[in-house]
């Protein structure tokens, strides 16, 4: 007796509806045991990731604030995912938005400069994390070298150039050694939405780049451009798209996407530029990515999910002693899940039993 | 019902094969119902019947790669059942496949050497490689990789592989498909000696005057059962198509006196580097095709014939902007959209990858070609209205038979696929229209319907470009016929004068007058 | 000890963790397979060999343990790729982050813990000849065993027959699968040695390099490691150069910032990253007909039956 795959003829709409949420059962099936191999109550350890910061206002706030980054950078991975390009490099596209943009914050320090400075910090943001994920697109559209490599190898170097910046030339004279610039003036700030609270302007934002993702793959023939090109590179072709141009395309706009992202943060939440202004943005937003499934709105839902586990990761290191790592593992064990439950979309299986029926005699 | 017995056999002696009530069920598919048949040594057994008749499923079931529903299989009188290829291999039962089971990338003694079980040292295997394959007239040099090959040439290495296990049993998987008319004649040297050493001989076809020519016994298939097995040379051609085919199909009527009007698609000259190493370059192609005709393009694959599409189509362009002209504009520098924008529809040969999305749906293929001319995008918005209304005219006018309004475009069958992807293209009225295989792979029904769509096409005005490696669609439908061999064309004749030997000369490389010059000098 | 030696000692001892991971890498491919969590099964691996050789003891152990954890790995990586046909790119990727947070849980009681390294070879008479005696008789394990390592996937791939039928499904599945080779099995064990050799090489780091485990010691390895085997064009000869060359240039750039160059550390420190991407641009440009990635190099199988 085997079990065995088979394609189906048509992919399953009730499996695509149902698969994530299979997905997150299983999830926490599994980190139930694992909290229990740790020695933690697994109940209380769920509730604490998952309950307890939907219950106040500050955790609330705080799981908008840190999806925002997330679902900004998953909508552009989307897009280039749905293309069949591989953007690994995110992260490195963030920190060199932020650092674009914070450039601006320190030229104009002190000075007396006009309000033009926030959106102009945020322009120059984007334009970097643009800039920075084209070169591993046109490595690969004019060399055919691997995007998924070139755009990996740029994270470190970004990493280390943001480092050299914060440690050297940007360092704050009067920050007794610490390396990070000056906090930024008011004028080089995000704002906040509600007078004390964390929510800022870039949640609006954030929201705008989901709804224009929407319409873009939806409704436009740019969005089924991109959609033919991972799906079917011939066929693409044959329709006359051109394929190196939307790799170029789909790369610049997760780069700005990033990049945008990155300086929020910084100009937005942390207030200035230091080493480790990402917690891994870059990599979760992949994970936001897949478990949206690649839509704009699924991005938007899976984003405040997964905000939802690392605020409840940092409660539960609080208030259980639990390690941050946890919220990595379950982040993981979760894309398993959901890449497995996805596969039955397009898949399903059978059981063969071994066909060794009598014979018939001659007709 | 017992099969007659052929000519020289004993009464009493059994089959070397015999299969008995084979049936393989996918799903609720029956791809073989309670298939009889009997297989003799010294004898060559035509297995005859359209595509997706049944004859893949039953071979693949005979040589171990598929495992029966139901029924038996009985080798030399026994029971057998098969655990994989191997063991069929051990039986002496060997296999030609259709598509090749072989690697590009690996030398000729290396592919030979995974088709065999192993058992001796590779310089071995090497040297007998060698000598069965001077032995049977299929020179090759182990050493050579795959990819340089020609396909004739990597024929050989799948029969010599075959032969080298000593077969009691061959099974060859429509050999011709891929050969000219001079190479088909070598193989059926080959096949008579093999006939003649005392090996029993499977040949799968669809070509029945091949069948009537070469073979002893025919079993017809159709839908998956069996509807008789006979001797094809007592059969006509017309009587062996009637069992193959079974209901009437419609006949393909060209419209009385077409007229031609001026020059609708004209290549000048064309000549193109192939962009990938085992491509195929384009040498000074020059056709002119007026408006109310159709010119077909003969050939065996691999000649240029896909290299030709990419040029003509715009997805490969051409450096001198007057090579390709469409309609009067000069064409050769613009892309595939612009050329739709003059008027051009293309039907590439592989419907699934290249001609639709596979995984999207119809009306989301009906946009693939159709944004570029057909009101289906305004402002960069997509007009979903527009494109369902093209599926939806094309399933009517084409009778396009699916499970649901707008299905992914891999649940329709190959001919319900082809209808639409041809019937998207007409829908639009185009002044030329440039298709590769139009049938290929297609039902009878819906074959007939797609040859009649493309002379309506024709008799409207369009000029029509169709390239096929059948002869028969190509006399059926075309004005004028040329032949691609090695990246050139030759001089376009009028169909009535093109015979097949002229043609399958043309398809071997000779030229017409190489044949006038040989017949003057023996005369 | 001259500065040579003591450069040539230090590029061998940096460039053995990416020669084990890149060959098992390249075996994987080689299958066809893209298995893109290698850093995830080295630091993986590098975790559960320190754990291993911190609780007995014993270096042996530490490796296997390494090992085992890289092979198991690579196991859930096999069962969804080839299982359930899932995406390689996006399985790989999950595998990374995965084993990081995985690595991070199981190491995080081995934080200042120390052990003894692993032994070097001493050969008295060969180990003590200037210049070369160390290099070539004073390694350690993990040395002389990365090179057998090499040499021993050169022979399987082109002198054996099961070698062959890999190579051949890594080339084309539906033709192996059509001749009856069993084509997700001899995928799966490719996929296990690619990670039993990913979890080998992490645990050589806290071994062998440095006797001690910090979280995230691996930096990137994996990721050269992958880069490694698309400049060895597949082959294991060139696998060797490529390895050692990396590991020269981190060595030279960590010597280049001690002398003082007034170049900023952190440059120096984004080299070996900056010349992969060169490396990886020259290589693509260079591709010829004959030294292209094995054709069915990550593409889904589903076998009909």
């Amino acid at each position: 007796m085997q079990l065995v795959l088979e394609k189906r003829a048509e992919r399953s709409n009730t499996i695509a509806l149902v698969s994530p949420l299979i997905a997150i059962g299983l999830t926490i099936v599994t980190m139930s045991i694992l909290f229990a191999i740790l020695g933690k109550n697994p109940i209380s350890a769920l509730g604490v990731y998952f309950i307890d910061p939907l219950t106040d206002s500050y955790s609330l706030q705080e799981i908008a604030v840190k999806a925002t980054p997330l679902v900004m950078i998953a909508i552009g991975l989307s897009l280039c995912y749905l293309a069949n390009v591989w953007n690994i490099g995110a992260e490195g596209q963030f920190l060199v938005g932020a650092v674009a943009g914070s450039w601006l914050a320190v030229k104009t320090q002190g000075t007396d400069a006009g309000p033009w400075v926030m959106p102009a910090m945020l322009l120059l943001g984007a334009a970097g994390g643009a800039l920075y994920a084209l070169i591993p697109a046109l490595c690969k559209v004019r060399f055919g070298a691997s995007e998924i490599l070139v755009s990996l190898m740029l994270v470190y170097v970004a990493d280390l150039f943001l480092d050299y910046l914060v440690r050297g030339p940007w360092r704050d004279p009067a920050g007794f050694n610490f390396p990070t610039t000056a906090e930024f003036d008011p004028v080089a700030t995000v704002p906040v939405l509600i007078e004390g609270g964390r929510l800022h302007l870039g949640a609006v934002i954030t929201l705008l780049v989901v709804a224009a993702a929407t319409v873009l793959l939806g409704r436009t023939i740019k969005g089924f451009e991109i959609r033919v090109v991972g799906a079917a590179p011939r066929a693409a072709r044959f329709g006359g798209f051109n394929s190196n141009q939307l790799i170029l395309l789909t790369f610049a706009i997760s780069g700005a996407l990033a990049g945008l992202a990155g300086i929020i943060e910084v100009a937005g939440p942390v207030g200035h530029l230091q080493p480790g202004i990402s917690p891994g943005y870059g990599f979760t937003a992949i994970i936001v990515a897949f478990l949206g499934r690649l839509n704009p709105i699924g991005i938007l839902i899976a984003g405040l999910f997964l905000a939802l586990t690392f605020i409840g990761g940092e409660q539960a290191q609080i208030a259980m002693k639990i390690p941050l790592d946890v919220t990595k593992v379950f982040q993981g064990i979760l894309l398993f899940y959901v890449l497995a439950c996805d596969s039955l979309i397009l898949y399903r299986f059978r059981l063969i039993f071994p066909s060794r029926k009598v014979s018939r005699g001659a007709a | 019902m017992l099969d007659p017995t052929p000519n020289g056999q004993r009464l009493g002696e059994t089959p070397l094969l015999q299969t008995v009530g084979l049936t393989k069920r996918y799903g609720d598919f029956l791809a073989n119902e309670n298939i009889d048949i009997d297989i003799w040594p010294r004898q060559i057994h035509a297995l005859l019947g359209e595509n997706g008749a049944g004859k893949s499923t039953l071979v693949k079931t005979i040589y171990g790669l598929i495992q029966p529903s139901d029924g038996e299989m009985r080798w030399q009188g026994e029971k057998m059942v098969l655990s994989g290829p191997s063991e069929a291999r051990a039986r002496g039962i060997g296999m030609v496949f259709q598509h090749f089971s072989l690697f590009d990338n690996l030398t000729v003694a290396e592919n030979v050497a995974l088709g065999l079980d192993g058992k001796e040292s590779f310089k071995d295997m090497s040297a007998r490689l060698q000598q069965v394959s001077n032995a049977y007239g299929l020179p090759l040099d182990p050493r050579r990789e795959v990819w340089q090959l020609s396909v004739g040439e990597r024929q050989r290495i799948e029969i010599v592989r075959a032969l080298m296990q000593n077969p009691k049993f061959l099974i060859l998987d429509e050999p011709t498909a891929v050969l000219t008319p001079q190479e088909a004649d070598q193989l059926f040297v080959v096949l008579d000696r093999l006939k003649a050493e005392g090996r029993a001989i499977l040949y799968i076809s669809h070509k029945l005057e091949e069948v009537k020519r070469l073979c002893d016994m025919a079993t017809i298939l159709r839908g998956g059962k069996k509807i008789s097995t006979c001797n094809p040379q007592l059969e006509t051609a017309a009587s062996l198509a009637r069992m193959m085919v079974g209901a009437d199909i419609k006949e393909v009527r060209a419209a009385a006196g077409r007229q031609t009007t001026v020059p609708r698609l004209v290549v000048n000259d064309l000549s193109l580097e192939p962009d990938d190493p085992h491509g195929v370059r384009l040498e000074h192609i020059s056709l002119e095709l007026k408006g109310g005709e159709i010119l077909g393009i003969a050939g065996v694959a691999g000649n240029g014939q896909d290299e030709l599409f990419a040029a003509l189509s715009g997805e490969r362009l051409a450096q001198d902007p007057g090579t390709v002209v469409i309609d009067g504009h000069a064409a050769g520098h613009l892309s595939i959209t612009q050329r739709r924008k003059l008027g051009a529809a293309f039907v590439p040969e592989e419907r699934l990858g290249h001609g639709t999305a596979p995984r999207m749906k119809l009306s989301e293929n009906a946009l693939l070609t159709g944004h570029a001319a057909s009101g289906m995008v305004r402002h960069g918005f997509v007009n979903t209205a527009a494109t369902l209304s093209t599926v939806d005219r094309a399933t009517e006018a084409f009778d396009v038979r699916k499970a649901k309004r707008d299905p992914e475009a891999a649940s329709l069958s190959g001919g319900n696929l082809q209808k639409f992807i041809v019937g998207r293209e007409i829908l639009r009225s185009p002044a030329v229209l440039v298709v590769s295989q139009p049938t290929w792979g297609v039902d009878a029904g819906a074959a007939a319907v797609i040859r009649q769509a493309l002379l309506d096409l024709a008799a409207g005005g369009a000029a029509v470009l169709v390239t096929s490696q059948d002869l028969d669609e190509l006399a059926e439908i075309t004005d004028r016929i040329a032949v691609m061999f090695h990246g050139r064309l030759s001089e376009p004749m009028v169909t009535a004068d093109a015979t097949r030997e002229k043609l399958g000369l043309l398809m071997g490389g000779s030229s017409l007058a190489q044949k006038e010059a040989a017949h003057a000098a023996s005369a | 000890m001259g500065l040579l030696e003591a450069i040539i000692l230090s590029v061998l001892a940096a460039s053995t963790p990416l020669l084990i991971a890149a060959t098992g890498e390249l075996v994987t491919e080689r299958a066809g397979v893209l298995n893109l969590g290698v850093e995830g099964m080295m630091i993986v691996g590098a975790a559960c060999g320190f754990g291993g050789a911190w609780l007995t003891g014993s270096t042996i152990i530490g490796a296997l343990c390494g090992i085992v954890a890289g092979t198991l790995l690579s196991l859930i990586f096999a069962m969804m790729t080839l299982g359930l046909a899932v995406n390689q790119v996006a399985t790989g990727l999950a595998l990374t982050i995965l084993g990081i947070g995985l690595s991070g849980l199981i190491g995080a009681g081995f934080v200042g813990e120390k052990i003894t390294p692993a032994p070097h070879l001493y050969i008295p008479g060969l180990t003590d000849i200037p210049l070369v005696g160390r290099i070539l008789f004073g390694e350690d394990a993990f040395v002389y065993f990365s090179l057998a390592l090499v040499i021993g996937v050169w022979l399987f791939l082109y002198r054996t027959r099961t070698g062959l039928v890999l190579r051949a499904v890594g080339d084309n599945h539906v033709s192996a699968h059509a001749l009856g080779y069993p084509v997700l099995r001899i995928r799966m064990f490719a996929v296990m040695f690619g990670g039993a050799c990913a979890g080998l090489a992490g645990a050589y780091l806290p071994l062998a390099y440095t006797p001690f485990f910090i979280p995230g010691m691996t930096a990137g390895r994996g990721w050269i490691a992958l880069a490694l085997v698309v400049f060895s064009s597949w082959r294991p000869a060139r696998l060797v150069v490529g390895a050692y060359l990396f590991g020269a240039v981190t060595i030279l750039q960590l010597h280049a910032q001690g002398a003082g160059l007034g170049i900023p550390s952190q440059f120096m420190s984004a080299l070996p990253y900056l010349a992969t991407v060169i490396v990886l641009v020259l290589i693509s440009r260079a591709r010829t007909g004959g030294s292209t990635a094995p054709a069915a190099l990550g593409t889904v199988f589903v076998p009909d039956r």
